[in-house]
């Protein structure tokens, strides 16, 4: 399936390769930097370029390229899935992923690849595996085994593939026994000119970060199931028990993972917590725009929007902003064009406002479009679609663990159209 | 070594190359390239001495900086004599990375890689499963063909090993045996086909995937196993049941009738289908329906479901290809909310989802109309998702849609990514060509685009009007009026082009303005784009056939200028022209019909969706999404006009079946329920066993092939302890099922279970039914409450329990009880238990 990983930089350098099959000559990326070239930005580079012999699917992230190549038919999105999946591994590792981090920890990356495919074909990708497998590399690892001269690898074998839970490793300790689960929501939305809602829609997630001893066996319930319209799980939820009774299920991974994302149904009206009010004009005549916004709360259900951050991508034509902020910093640059403002919390007795105006270019005409505002915000304890978890129990094990619970709202991809 | 190392010292200042040659091939292959590592040679050295020393901790630090060279795609083949020695190291760190290096330069350096060889042939007898598996890995990955009898033989040792894992990676061997020399397809295909009736969900995935590459024809090796691996599916690890799920499409395609011809396009009938496709009546109203799905088929797509709710994009795109091209058309629709689900996720997994609906919407509109407004664009989406998006759009507009859509799309076209707007323009004249009761709207709004300040979006109009124009040619003076002076403005050459086209087929209905535009265009002949001169020649040449009195003239000066053209396509024209057009003693009888070649009717382009044509391959596929026969892609077979033989998918485990049931017939429910619910509860403790599992490996496998056969036997006792507390918990939901089940004597007779149990059972239990095809009765019982971990856990929990009920004499009534539930689950378990019961006794 899958023949060789090509690691290459924003600038064009192929840092790392990895072959599975035999070696495919790194040339081949030439038609990946030819197909770069003329798209111009990164995000618009396809994931999928036939050459000659080869097929190259590539995914675009923190910077990178991950091209894998292929020879053969193979369902796409099962190379690009893989390829996340070992993007969110290297996260998994090193905390982030970028191209020194990768440079630094080339031994891991390359064990860890390794375990992943074998002849091209996925092996272990879940991360309890193969941090059993390989283990992390931590400072003060790093200070041990050089002291000690021990190792990186485990020196267990990765027992966890052979049972029948391969999600997680087995003969786990700890002395707190504590299970977190964060049901984050994000709210996607595009607000018209005048205010009023095109599509808004909820998506959710449940994060779970599980430290429990041995095997313990959770289920967890929702006062309002109904609500899910379109749910995912992770491989531990069992469908049948989910189908049947509402109840999510499962024999947790060990450490953090995400349980479940879920589509809460179109039925629903959106609450929309905030609002925007804009006023961006340019003149025909005249070098100079007026630009204005204010940022307010609307349905929020008693709590506080923090966190917000607004982005506006400006036409061309605008040379540079001169603006004033009620509150927060803002920055413009004058290379992308692209204006953001910082603006923190939002107190309902004094909107958040930015103001001021626009230097455009000299005799260009006026832009045709009024930029659109895309906007960041979180809501604490707040699941603005009223999900709320009912109880989390625990079976097949004695100990009593502490549990917890965090709801949080955020936007998704919120955007205003001026 | 230090007198070699000495030796390359001095070659390496200003040796011949006949010493070279000798002195390379007597510690290094021939193959190794000397020339490019001289300057590396210092470097590399000291990593040789390294590799020497006999720290470990020097090793280590050696062989990571040779990883990190490979890494980079720096050569270190000449390192391969000194990293091979190691290969035997007790160092577990040390032993992988040196695999690393073997794996990527066995091939260059073939007779070196061969003194590796022993070592792993001794790890594959080694009594642990990992080392066992992880030596056949590596000893499949070295590309050298002289070791292909080795690693046959590995395989087919590994093939037959105790442990699923070393199974596993026995399929996983195949693929790299076949690729190194497809001359031993035969043999090979004798391993996969005793691969695939492998029980465990380990081997399942990696197996087919084996199958897929080596015999992907050989279908007939699917039709035993074909239900087990259906009701295995939900098991396997995600990557194994994209590849299933894509294999099974394939194999439903040759084998069942099509679920279509009945409602073939009968999209607005779904409803009453719906009603009657419930499963119970499909069955009891067989008589009415002279089509009745292949209860095999039903299960393939009854058990795929689930997995619409995987995490993993690959394996819901797998299940939806598989319902677009295998289910009734009415159950299609359950795919969509899964799909528009994904468009949350990456770019790249976006872009792919998005052309899978785009060809999907062209057939079927009504399975993404509700969710149109998924698809709106965002000024943030890559322009190759926007371009994704508006083609969806366009495929999902109607008269109800359609004013919505316009008002979106009036937002489109004002973006600042051109590119974007250009395409909605055309998506825009689509939508006018294919719902008449806006097409009116749409030119209307087009008109106005045209006084854009943009120059691109001025263009893109001015050409989807011409075609809108040219499907119906109607009284549209007035825009062709306002065209005819935007020449004055416009300099892109379609554009351009497009108008003074338009002008020419209307040269009647403007007779006015047409002259004076053909003055203009004479005027600016020369520095006009060749594309705008041809259609000045052709405007030249209507005009003169309508109008010669006003046109003559300019017309004749036009063609002079077109004869002396630098590009010889418009000197061409040009002659052609003139001969057609104007009358002399030379030119033939063509002349007399010019009017009627040059002003004929013409057809209306259609304006199609460049997804009209992708349905032919499969989706999901590579191929999909290139639109172009990817290397090895296998074709979707169309649907046999009769069925094959249903019974080749028949599993003979009827005959056990009798052999044992007798015995434990009275007792039948109680017991094995026991177990289930018991396990349930238990299920800790036996999953903690594994660990136990694999450090006794597979040591003590004599008796069986069962997954986890030496499951520790202390494990049991507690078990046996709680078996008679559980039994009266159970008791009560049992009786439900008694009646249905106290018939079910074999299999044969399945489909009568399957209604009575349809009846009596809730829905999650209808999966249980047909499960009772591959495993055995007691098997599909406990389905409806135990969780499919549980299942498994169970199974390889209770052959200890076994083993102990047949130590204690005194229950050996009960163990033959339990024996006859489970011969059908795993036959092999049965010889198991021969050997045990004489041994007891």
């Amino acid at each position: 399936m899958i023949h060789s990983l090509f690691l290459i930089n924003s600038s064009g350098d192929i840092f790392l390769e990895k072959h599975w099959k035999s070696v495919v000559s790194r040339s081949v990326c030439d038609y990946f930097f030819e197909a770069q070239e003329r798209a111009t930005e990164a995000e618009n580079v396809p994931p999928v370029i036939p050459t000659p012999h080869h097929y190259l699917l590539s995914v675009y992230r923190h910077k990178i390229f991950f091209v894998a190549v292929i020879q053969t038919e193979v369902p796409p999105l099962f190379v690009i899935e893989f390829l996340h999946r070992v993007v969110d591994t290297f996260q998994d590792y090193f905390g982030v992923c970028s191209e020194p981090v990768i440079k630094d920890n080339v031994v891991v990356v390359y064990e860890v690849l390794e375990e992943m495919l074998d002849n091209g074909f996925p092996l272990a990708t879940e991360s309890n595996i193969l941090k059993e497998l390989i283990k992390p590399p931590t400072i003060l690892r790093t200070v041990v085994n050089t002291i000690t001269g021990s190792t990186n690898v485990g020196d267990q074998l990765p027992t966890g593939q052979l049972s029948v839970v391969p999600w997680r490793r087995t003969g786990v300790k700890y002395t707190n026994n504590e299970a977190y689960f964060d049901v984050i929501e994000e709210i996607d939305a595009i607000i018209d000119k005048s205010g009023s809602t095109i599509t808004a829609e909820i998506q959710g997630v449940i994060d779970a970060c599980v430290k429990l001893t041995g095997m313990p066996d959770l289920t967890l319930s929702f006062m309002n199931p109904r609500l899910l319209d379109d749910v995912s799980f992770h491989p531990c939820v069992r469908f049948k028990r989910w189908e049947s009774e509402r109840i999510l299920s499962f024999i947790p991974p060990d450490g953090n993972f995400r349980l479940l994302s879920y589509h809460v149904s179109a039925q629903n009206l959106v609450a929309i917590p905030v609002y925007v009010k804009h006023n961006i004009s340019f003149r025909d005549s005249s070098s100079l725009g007026r630009f204005e916004i204010t940022v307010g709360p609307k349905q929020t259900m008693g709590k506080t929007i923090e966190g917000v951050i607004v982005t506006s991508q400006m036409p061309k034509g605008v040379l540079n902003m001169s603006l004033t902020p009620s509150q927060g910093t803002h920055t413009f640059d004058p290379v992308t064009k692209m204006l953001s403002w910082d603006v923190g919390k939002i107190n309902p007795q004094k909107l958040p406002s930015l103001k001021g105006t626009m230097s455009l270019q000299a005799g260009a005409s006026k832009p045709d479009e009024n930029p659109t505002i895309n906007l960041q915000f979180k809501i604490q304890q707040l699941a603005i679609s009223g999900l709320k978890v009912n109880r989390l129990d625990m079976y097949g094990e004695k100990y009593k663990p502490f549990k917890g619970i965090k709801y949080m709202t955020k936007a998704g991809k919120f955007q205003v159209r001026t | 070594m230090s007198s070699n190392s000495f030796a390359y010292n001095e070659q390496s200042g200003g040796g011949e190359a006949t010493e070279l040659g000798q002195e390379a091939t007597s510690t290094i292959s021939p193959s190794g390239a000397f020339g490019l590592f001289s300057s590396d040679l210092k470097k590399n050295e000291d990593l040789k001495q390294m590799l020497e020393s006999n720290k470990d901790s020097a090793k280590l630090d050696a062989m990571k900086r040779i990883v990190g060279m490979i890494a980079k795609g720096k050569n270190a083949s000449e390192l391969f004599p000194a990293v091979v020695k190691n290969v035997a190291s007790k160092n577990i760190e040390i032993k992988k990375l040196v695999y690393v290096y073997l794996v990527r330069y066995a091939e260059e350096q073939q007779d070196l890689a061969l003194l590796s060889i022993s070592t792993f042939q001794r790890a594959l007898k080694d009594p642990n499963q990992l080392i066992r598996a992880s030596a056949l890995r590596v000893l499949s990955s070295i590309r050298v063909p002289i070791i292909v009898p080795i690693m046959m033989l590995a395989i087919k040792e590994a093939s037959a090993d105790l442990s699923p894992y070393v199974r596993k990676n026995a399929a996983h061997a195949i693929q790299k045996l076949y690729s190194l020399d497809p001359e031993q397809k035969e043999m090979l295909i004798e391993v996969i086909e005793k691969l695939l009736k492998d029980k465990s969900t380990l081997v399942a995935g990696s197996v087919v995937m084996a199958f897929e590459e080596v015999c992907p024809d050989r279908i007939d090796l699917i039709h035993k196993n074909y239900r087990k691996l259906c009701n295995l599916l939900v098991d396997v690890e995600e990557w194994g049941q994209v590849v299933i799920i894509h294999m099974l499409t394939r194999y439903a395609r040759t084998q069942f009738v099509s679920p279509w011809k009945e409602d073939d396009g009968l999209e607005d009938n779904e409803k009453n289908f719906y009603e009657s496709d419930d499963e119970q009546k499909e069955k009891t109203d067989q008589r009415k329906k002279p089509y009745t799905m292949d209860p095999d088929h039903r299960l393939l797509i009854r058990n795929t479901k689930p997995l619409l709710q995987s995490r993993n994009a690959a394996v819901v795109m797998a299940v939806a290809q598989l319902y677009w091209h295998i289910s009734p058309k009415s159950e299609v629709g359950i795919i969509s909310k899964s799909l528009v689900r994904l468009l949350r996720s990456n770019r790249e997994v976006q872009y792919i989802v998005l052309q899978n609906i785009a060809t999907m919407s062209i057939q079927r509109k009504g399975m993404f109309e509700p969710y149109l407004k998924s698809f709106y664009v965002r000024s943030t989406d890559p322009t190759m998702i926007k371009t994704l998006k508006l083609e969806i759009l366009t495929n999902l507009a109607n008269e109800a849609n359609i004013s919505t859509l316009l008002r979106e799309f009036q937002t489109y076209v004002k973006s600042q990514d051109k590119q974007f707007a250009a395409a909605t323009i055309q998506t825009i004249g689509r939508c006018a060509t294919n719902i008449s009761e806006v097409t009116d709207t749409c030119l209307n709004g087009l008109v106005c685009l045209l006084s854009n300040r943009d120059e691109i979006v001025v263009a893109e109009s001015v050409v989807v009007i011409k075609k809108l124009l040219q499907m119906q040619p109607a009284q549209h003076g007035e825009i062709i009026k306002h065209m005819a002076k935007l020449l004055d403005s416009i300099t892109v050459p379609v554009a351009r082009a497009s108008i003074l086209w338009l002008i020419g087929e209307n040269c009647e209905r403007v007779p006015k303005i047409a002259p004076d535009v053909l003055r203009k265009m004479a005027k600016s002949f020369t520095s006009e784009d060749d594309l705008v001169k041809l259609q000045i020649l052709n405007l030249g040449a209507k005009l003169y056939l309508t109008n010669s009195r006003q046109t003559k003239l300019l017309t004749q000066y036009i063609l002079n200028l077109g004869k002396y053209d630098q590009n010889y396509d418009i000197r061409d024209r040009t002659r052609f022209i003139r001969q057609l057009i104007v009358p002399n003693e030379k030119s033939g009888a063509l002349s007399k019909y010019a009017k009627k070649i040059f002003l004929a009717q013409k057809p209306a382009p259609l304006l199609e969706s460049p997804f009209k044509d992708r349905d032919h391959f499969q989706l999901g596929t590579l191929s999909h999404t290139l639109n172009t026969k990817a290397t090895g892609y296998l074709e979707l077979s169309n649907w046999p006009e009769v069925a094959p033989d249903p019974s080749v998918r028949n599993v003979e485990v009827i005959e056990l079946a009798k052999e044992w049931t007798p015995a434990g017939k009275a007792k039948k429910e109680n017991p094995a329920k026991k177990f289930y619910s018991e396990s349930e509860e238990e299920e800790d403790s036996s999953d903690s066993s594994s660990d136990s599992e694999s450090e006794s490996g597979s040591a003590s496998g004599e008796q069986d092939e069962g997954d986890s056969s030496d499951d520790s036997s202390e494990e049991s006792s507690s078990e046996h302890g709680s078996d008679s507390e559980s039994a009266s918990e159970v008791g009560d939901k049992r009786t439900a099922k008694r009646n249905s089940k106290s018939k079910g004597k074999s299999d044969s007779e399945d489909g009568e279970k399957e209604n009575e149990k349809s009846k009596t059972s809730d829905s999650s239990s209808a999966d249980s039914s047909s499960e009772e095809e591959s495993s055995s009765d007691s098997e599909s019982e406990s389905e409806s409450e135990s969780e499919s971990e549980s299942r498994k856990v169970t199974k390889s929990s209770m052959l200890p329990v076994m083993a102990l009920f047949v130590r204690e004499r005194g229950s050996k009534r009960k163990s033959q009880i339990i024996l006859s539930k489970l011969h059908g689950s795993c036959c092999g378990v049965k010889f198991s238990f021969y050997t045990l019961c004489r041994r007891s006794t």
